[in-house]
This record gives structure tokens, sequence and C-alpha cells, in this order.
């Protein structure tokens, strides 16, 4: 089964077609990058398939539940990571990590095993009971996105997760996208770093709405006849400016 | 079940982190309490007076044993002449003067007309007021209780004219009227403005979206946020009630436990007016500015509190009757002082209830078009 299935996917907001006809398929365990420039539509599309936007028209399925009458499935199953940072810095490590588990209705247990399994994998020992506030932007990002996985999502949603955040710090949160994915983990990914583009099983890119482009890192090269992720994303831009 | 106590569990550790806020809202009302309490009281206690007494008769006598017998007044200085009256104010020995004339005494017996003269520093005009009112109040009831002994033997009525020059001010304010005040405005701030904070920051953080893609609904959402600071403002409440009664000594005539409800009631209708203003704004500086303006503003000159309404122009009288604080002092001094019940308080409830249904309704439609 198809872990995200848009048919004509749209939202108008007024005279404004913010999502324009999207069709899509992302597969279980895949890397989906959804590319875009800024006011490309990407977030809009995310936060339909996230159920905390009505789409206008068209039809979705996340983890196959309906994204107009199922929201609230769809909720259970999926994890979401927004570019603004999503934890709690007036809490500690271990509180951010419980109430995210409490809110998912995780049993105490299970939270606790987790805590540790979480700390213990990204070398917090120390800081474990230190308000978030006081860790480094790339630690927090690395934790936002274990918090994320916290209740074994289907999907998870992954809003410019890395941005602002240094080379190193960037290529060991890819790691942990790819341990996830090995898991069976659909990544829904949004991201400006083209490099990061060449990551993803497979890339749509998204302009003024409508989604230009969709295919494996290399069928995008190829078909372009470039050699980088950079090239596919200028020619595309570049191209609907010209019109 | 357990996912709205994770959720109040978390809003519990933010305000509990937030050690300065804490304290202000805490300390914010013991502070307001005691300085309106104390310090800014017009109440009068062992004023010094001078007495300028050119009559040494019987009924001077007795006037001046029933002031200085009052508690309110102390003779600071025997004065022999008027000249002595400017010294004594210039040198801020005295805070009132009371001029008795030769032959008062005489005048009084004869039921002519007897005259005693108040003078006071009107440099402080509230309290020059108030210790004229008070020493004219002590002297009428002489002047009555003389009378009610001699009125069958006398013809004439025996008068004395208090002449002061302050007019009497009828609206003696003293915490009274100030520790209602004092509970509506701490009671809607920590309420309405800490809400409408605390929805706005998850929402400039991003941990709002967060939030709302979880299973969490948006009642548990807005409950989870409400419960903590209902629980907050109820018991800063019960703390004001206790240092107005403990501390103030302000009557506690009605039901307890009708002020405790309305209290409630008004803790909720306020925290349904930050949910609006939370509705309405994403950031926490306009929220935080709307909960000033809006609110606390009009509480503080509007409702009643500081200003009598009856003494405002026309349309500010108009805006005062939709300031809910206007209606929460009448409820608490009704149940408080007058000791009257709900018979006599329902209008004013019903319009409390009544503005908490709008308010909560208007800010869940404008929570519901944002998703939609």
């Amino acid at each position: 089964m198809d872990a995200i299935v848009t048919t004509k996917l749209t939202k108008r907001f007024g005279d404004f077609v913010a999502t324009d006809a999207v069709t899509f398929t992302v597969g279980e365990g895949e890397i989906f990058g959804f590319l875009g420039a800024n006011g490309a539509g990407k977030t809009t599309a995310i936060r339909m398939l996230c159920g905390l936007l009505k789409p206008s028209s068209g039809e979705a399925t996340v983890a196959g539940f309906n994204v107009y009458k199922q929201t609230e499935k769809i909720k259970q199953n999926i994890g979401y990571m927004s570019q603004r940072f999503s934890l709690y810095e007036d809490l500690t490590v271990r509180e951010n990590i419980r109430f995210y588990g409490g809110i998912y209705g995780l049993s105490l247990t299970n939270i606790r095993q987790k805590t540790d399994v979480i700390v213990a994998k990204l070398g917090l020992e120390a800081v474990a009971d230190s308000l978030v506030v006081s860790l480094p932007l790339g630690w927090k990002q690395k934790l936002a996105f274990s918090v994320a996985l916290l209740h074994d999502p289907k999907i998870v949603f992954l809003d410019e997760p890395t941005g602002g955040v240094d080379p190193i710090t960037r290529r060991q949160f890819w790691e942990m996208i790819y341990e996830a994915a090995h898991r069976g983990t659909t990544i829904f990914v949004t991201t400006h770093y083209m490099d990061e583009a060449e990551y993803c099983h497979r890339v749509s890119i998204m302009v003024d709405g409508q989604i230009k482009a969709l295919d494996t890192p290399a069928g995008l090269k190829k078909s372009y006849n470039t050699t980088s992720m950079d090239g596919v994303f200028q020619i595309l831009a570049r191209g609907t400016s010209t019109k | 079940m357990n996912r709205f106590f994770a959720f109040v569990k978390k809003e519990f550790l933010h305000i509990l982190r937030d050690r300065r806020t804490l304290l202000i809202l805490f300390g914010l009302p013991f502070l307001q309490v005691l300085l309106f309490g104390f310090a800014l009281t017009n109440e009068i206690k062992n004023a010094n007076i001078g007495l300028l007494d050119n009559d040494h008769g019987a009924h001077s006598q007795q006037i001046t044993n029933r002031l200085l017998s009052s508690g309110y007044f102390q003779l600071r200085a025997n004065l022999q002449s008027y000249r002595d009256i400017d010294a004594a104010f210039r040198q801020n020995k005295i805070k009132l003067a009371v001029v008795i004339p030769a032959n008062f005494t005489n005048d009084y017996a004869h039921g002519w007309s007897a005259q005693i003269q108040l003078v006071s520093d009107a440099t402080e005009q509230n309290s020059a007021i108030s210790l004229t009112s008070y020493a004219t109040a002590i002297i009428g009831a002489y002047a009555a209780e003389q009378q009610a002994t001699t009125a069958s033997q006398a013809a004439t009525p025996m008068r004395i004219d208090v002449s002061t020059r302050m007019v009497f001010n009828p609206e003696l304010k003293g915490a009274f009227v100030f520790v209602p005040g004092v509970m509506a405005m701490v009671l809607l701030l920590v309420s309405a403005m800490m809400t409408s904070v605390t929805i706005a920051r998850e929402k400039e953080t991003g941990t709002m979206d967060v939030l709302l893609v979880s299973p969490l609904n948006q009642g548990q959402i807005l409950f989870g946020k409400i419960v903590p600071y209902l629980l907050l403002s109820f018991l800063n409440g019960c703390l004001i009630i206790a240092l107005g009664v403990f501390l103030l000594h302000i009557p506690l005539h009605g039901s307890l436990i009708l002020l405790l409800a309305e209290t409630l009631l008004f803790i909720f209708m306020a925290l349904s007016i930050g949910l609006l203003i939370s509705s309405l704004t994403d950031s926490q500086l306009v929220a935080m500015f709307a909960s000033l303006v809006v609110m606390l503003m009009p509480t503080i000159f509007l409702s009643g509190f500081i200003f009598p309404i009856e003494s405002m122009p026309r349309p500010l009288q108009f805006i005062a009757n939709i300031i809910p604080a206007k209606y929460f002092i009448d409820i608490v001094k009704g149940v408080m002082i007058k000791g009257v019940g709900l018979s006599i308080l329902w209008p004013q409830t019903l319009v409390l209830a009544g503005m908490a249904i709008v308010f909560i309704g208007l800010s869940l439609r404008n929570l519901k078009t944002r998703i939609g």
C-alpha cells in the first residue's frame, strides 16, 4: 500500500491558487524530496496532508486515510517537524520527550524506555535534565527529529528540518533519516539545499503551485541534461520566469 | 484523558519555570491590596489637631472631648489666637484646627445660632476632606443627642452650625472599594493576559503546529491552556479575599460559596477574553498590548474602581456598562459588604455569564475559520 496518494489536490485562498492540482504517490519506506522555491506551495501541500488545512478540491490519502474525513486517524499515524523549532525550550530534554509521548498516548514505561534510547543514541546523557534552550541548534534538531519519531509513525513530514544547521550536523541528520527509512518509515521532506535533494529516493519540484518534475535524482539530471540537482532546479525555475 | 493530563502538566511546567511571572502573579495582588488598603487609604487615625477654644464653656468642653475620644484625632496644640493656626499649619504640626468662638455655650444653650469653624490644611486635599467630614459628623452627632434630651424643655431647637472650608464628600473611599477593584484587575490580568500570551507564544515558536498535528483535538488544547490558569487565578482570587478579610477587615456578610462561585465565573469570563485575543493574533507582543489596552485600562478607569461611574460624562458611562469588571465589582461589594445574595445579584451574574458565552463562541469560530 502506498503511504501517500494525491489526485489533483488543490488549495485556493480567494483567487490565489497555492497548490494547483497536485498528483503524486509516495511509496512506503521511501524518502520523498519535496522541493520548490519559497512560496511555491510546499508548505500549503504539507499542511493539507497533515490535516491542518482542508483542501479546496481533489483527493488525497495519507497512510490510507482520507484527508477530508479521517484527519484524526492521520494525525495518529504521522510525525511532524517544522523548520521552526518544535520543542519547548523552557522544558528539559526528558520533559519534552515525556510530553510528546504523553500527547500521543504512549504508556509511561514505554516513554521511559524510549527516553533512555534517545538520550543514549544522541549522547545527551549529561544534558538530559537541562533545559532545551541551552543545547546547540544541531542537537536540538536531532532531538526534535527523534521526538517526531517517538510514536513510531508510518510517515514523517519534515519541513526544512536542516535550516541553519552546520554541514556536519546535516550529514548526521540525514544518517538518522536513512535509518528511519530503513525501518520502514516513509519520509516526506522539504529542503532548500540541493545537495540534500541528491540523498532522496525520488524528488518532486514544485513551481507556482504545480509539480513540474518528479523522478529519481539521477533520472532528473539525465532528462534535464545537467550534472547536479541545482542545475535541474535552475532550469525549471528559469523556465517559468521567461514564460 | 491521559493525553490531556500530559498537556496540562506541560502547561504547569511552563508556569513554574517562569519564576519571574510567577512572582508577579502572586506578588501583584499582595502589593496592590497592601498599597490600596493601607497606603492610599483616606481613613483617619490619630490625626493631629489644634484647638482654639475661646469659649471654655460646658458644651465646648464636651465637644472637644468627643472629638478627642473618637480615636480619629489627637490634640497637638492648644492655640491662643487665629495667628497660631496659621503658624501651626506652616510648621506642619496640625492637620485640622477646630475654632470655637466665645459665647458658644451661651448661644447654643439659648438655641441661637452657635458656630464652630473647622480649618483644614488643603495641601493634602483628600485627607482634608476626610478630616472635616469626620469632625462635622462627630459634632453633628453631639448636637443631635443634645437635642433629643432637651427637646421637651426647650422651645426652640438647639443648633450648631459647623462651617468648614471643605465640601462634604459623601463617597468616602477606602479598602471597601479598592479590594473588589484590585480583585477584578488582578484576575483579569492573570487570566486573560496570561492565556492569550501563552497561546500566542506557541504560535510564534511554531509549537502550535506540532500540537495541531498531534492527536490532541482543539478542545483539548484550549482547555489544557485554560485549566492551569483557571486554578492559578482562583488561588489568586482566594488570596485577595483572604487578605481583604483578615488584613483589611472587610466584612464578609454574604455567602462565601456564592462569592467563590462568582469569582470562578468572572475568571472564566476573563479566560474567554484571553482566548478571543489569542485567536485574533499570532504574536505575544500584540496579545499583551491588546490585553492591556482592551482590558486593563478600561478596568482601571471606567469600572468605577477609581473614579465613580456616576460622575463620568454620559458617553463614558455608556462604555462603562460593557466593562465586565464593573459587574464583578458590584457582585463582590454586594456579597461581602451588603450581604445580599443571588436574588439581588442575578442581573450582574447573568451579564458576566452572557459575556463568557459570547467570547468563547467568538474565539471558537475564529479558530475554526483559521483551520478551514
